[in-house]
């Protein structure tokens, strides 16, 4: 349903003229694309449950000027080398560790050849009018390379900020990050995202992990609540690989984060799990969608949701299992706890397989929190609205738990954690056994 | 006055009156024991003390220390100083036995104005006592109860009190599910909580409960009433004789 009032999104279109040849190809499909399909509108079966009209509403202009960017409290401790993308801009950058390539994509013409090779070859644009534009009118981002056999220990911190400034207004940005890790490499990379007032932040992050390769890719969305935050997540897996993909959302008026995954080789370990915390008015649309192309991976899957007041969540996970792809393990679930009577739960979990040989299960299911355990808990004297957080914290924690990292799990908890103090108040204290 | 006193206490649930005029006064130092029936109500009166939504008390009063327990939530009436050892003691995936017990002992010092309890200190005085009711220190790490066996719950159970030090305990049913040597381990747990000042109220179906935790008075409940109280022999009687005479008296 072509919608091409909304393309606004797309003013700023960086030319499509003039430059490196790659890059000029690549942006023109990409603008293509955009224009031929628009938006999605309600008939689109992938956004059926996600009501784009405010975001269409809007008239944003691209966000120009830069701003500091602080680490949240839960990263505070976290030991890490730090990127900063604010309105899309690279504006810091910590020495990277030894293994580690960056190149900033402002301007992608100059590129090495690693980056023309591979931006724009993971996230499609086509069939995702988000993607297309973010690949038509982005003006910076990051390239990362993780080369062959390196083994990066210290996670690698990158705060994407997004801010209207000088009055601009409403404002889109279209954050890029193309992660390259080569065969045997490994390392950790967590985004964090965040902003002030109302915009529009329409990242893309691409991700090519080559063969015995591990990486750790961890994403907290906490931005402003009058924020869009529209994302798109594209990985693509060669054989023996791992790739741990937690996701973790509590920010934005409304959300869409969406993952895919291509495993394209044997013997790939994939772990996407995530949790999804929203109160008030807040939209939170996750997707993600599995592509088993090759015999013997596995995946796993745990999505843990909260829904407070009259919060909206949706979950579609799709998991595709090709003729090829015998001997496949894949495991989806997902959960959802409703606080309020108000709040909603969208659960849309599918299953395609065109295999024979396989073991596949998937699920939903939506709970309240169970009064038995909220008088164990008040009958050992701690009063309701703690109990009660403790036994949320306790709910995301299952899912948080999956992150392979310590440090970064700890990051993670404690974001969540944060999250309970605000708004379910008197949230459980860190630390202990 | 009594440390406990309730008087003509009367509870519904779901609409339906399962306390039906409970009177029970039990002096600061006193242990008393419940016995009676299936479906008599003992379970219901511990969770009546102990604050349960969805017990709605509909006449009589219960009074801890002198305070009206019937004005407070169940939280605070545990941080007034009651403690319920459950039948059924939940689960709580999630939340590690160690993490459950800090928090509650902090929910009390808070509501009495104390600083947060120090960590280590705690973490030392928690294993030792868990050491003398064999709760292991794999048990304090896992989530509360989850895949406990029965008698695991019990003992973790008798550690919280242990470790809460309540003014009055409720341990209903804490011997079901405990083996011969766990049922003497426990029990000795409980004796060593025996205080002139703490009162302990015991439900159980079983005499041998009571030879380890020597009662002061017996009390017997049918039909959502005491129908009878006495000394030890009163249990050596009902093991004789059963429930009928209770069971047909009121019916
Ligand atoms: N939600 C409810 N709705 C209706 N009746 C209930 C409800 N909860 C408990 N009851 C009834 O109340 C009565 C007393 O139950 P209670 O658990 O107090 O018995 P008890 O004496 O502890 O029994 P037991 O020895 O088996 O533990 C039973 O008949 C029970 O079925
Ligand atoms: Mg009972």
């Amino acid at each position: 349903m072509a919608d091409k009032a909304t393309l606004p999104l797309l003013t700023a279109v960086p030319k499509t003229e003039g430059g490196s040849p790659w890059l000029t190809k690549l942006r023109r499909t990409a603008v293509e694309n955009a224009e031929r399909t628009g938006l999605p509108g309600v008939r689109t079966e992938a956004w059926k449950f996600t009501n784009l009209n405010a975001l269409k509403a809007l008239e944003p202009v691209a966000a120009t000027g830069t701003a500091e960017i602080a680490r949240l409290p839960a990263f505070a401790d976290l030991q890490a080398v730090e990127l900063h993308l604010s309105n899309g801009t690279l504006t810091h950058a910590d020495a990277m560790p030894e293994g580690v390539d960056l190149v900033g994509l402002a301007e992608p013409d100059d590129a090495p050849d690693w980056v023309s090779e591979t931006l724009g070859t993971v996230a499609e644009t086509a069939p995702h009018p988000f993607t297309a534009i973010n690949t038509g009118a982005f003006t910076g981002g990051i390239a990362l390379r993780i080369r062959k056999g390196a083994a990066v220990e210290t996670p690698i911190l990158l705060l994407v900020d997004t801010r209207s400034l000088e009055g601009a207004g409403t404002v889109a940005a279209h954050p890029r990050i193309l992660v390259v890790v080569e065969d045997g490499a490994m390392a950790d990379l967590v985004e964090v995202h965040t902003g002030g007032g109302a915009y529009v932040n329409n990242a893309v992050t691409e991700l090519v992990i080559g063969k015995d390769a591990r990486l750790g890719h961890y994403k907290l969305q906490a931005e402003s609540g009058e924020a869009f935050h529209i994302a798109m997540t594209a990985a693509r897996c060669a054989a023996n690989s791992t790739y741990d993909n937690f996701a973790l959302s509590t920010g934005a008026t409304l959300s869409r984060n969406e993952i895919r995954a291509t495993l394209a080789g044997r013997h790939i370990e994939y772990r996407i799990n995530g949790g999804y915390l929203a109160c008030g008015d807040q939209h939170m649309d996750t997707a993600t969608f599995i592509d088993h192309a090759e015999p013997d991976c596995a995946s796993h899957e745990l999505y843990k949701g909260v829904l407070a007041d009259r919060a909206h969540g949706v979950f579609q996970g799709k998991i595709l299992v090709r003729p090829d792809a015998q001997k496949t393990d894949g495991y989806q679930m997902n959960r959802a706890l409703l606080l309020s009577r108000e709040a909603e739960i969208n659960s849309k979990p599918e299953l395609e397989i065109y295999a024979d040989d396989v073991k596949c299960s998937h699920g939903a299911t939506v709970g309240e929190l169970e009064d038995d355990q909220l008088f164990y808990l008040m009958a050992r004297g701690i009063p309701e609205e703690r109990a009660r957080a403790i036994l949320v914290s306790a709910y995301v924690d299952e899912a948080v738990d999956h992150i392979q990292r310590e440090p970064i799990r700890d990051a993670f908890r404690a974001a969540a954690a944060e999250w309970m103090q605000k708004n379910i108040a008197g949230a459980p204290a860190e630390g202990g056994l | 006055m009594a440390l406990l006193e309730i008087e003509n206490l009367h509870a519904e649930v779901d609409g339906k009156p399962i306390l039906k005029g409970i009177d029970l006064s039990i002096e600061a130092g006193q242990v008393h024991a419940i016995m009676g029936p299936n479906g008599s109500g003992k379970s219901t009166l511990s969770y009546v003390l102990a604050g349960r939504e969805g017990y709605e008390v509909t006449e009589g009063s219960i009074r801890l220390d002198g305070h009206d327990l019937l004005e407070m939530e169940a939280d605070e009436r545990a941080v007034a100083g009651v403690f319920l050892a459950m039948q059924y003691p939940v689960e709580l995936p999630g939340v590690t036995g160690m993490t459950f017990l800090r928090e509650a002992v902090n929910a009390r010092r808070k509501a009495v104005g104390e600083e947060e309890i120090d960590a280590m200190g705690f973490l030392k005085m928690v294993r030792a006592k868990a050491k003398t009711l064999g709760v292991t220190d794999d048990m304090l790490k896992r989530a509360v109860n989850v895949g406990f066996s029965g008698g695991e719950k019990k003992r973790n159970e008798i550690l919280q009190m242990a470790v809460l030090e309540p003014k009055f305990c409720i341990l209903d049913e804490t011997d079901s599910g405990l083996d011969i040597d766990a049922l003497k381990v426990v029990s000795e747990g409980v004796n060593a909580l025996r205080t002139p000042e703490r009162s302990m109220l015991v439900i159980t179906h079983y005499q041998r409960l009571l030879n380890h935790i020597e009662p002061d008075v017996i009390h017997v409940l049918a039909h959502g009433r005491i129908q009878k109280s006495g000394g030890k022999e009163l249990a050596l009687e009902l093991e004789q004789n059963g429930y009928a005479d209770f069971v047909e008296a009121a019916a």
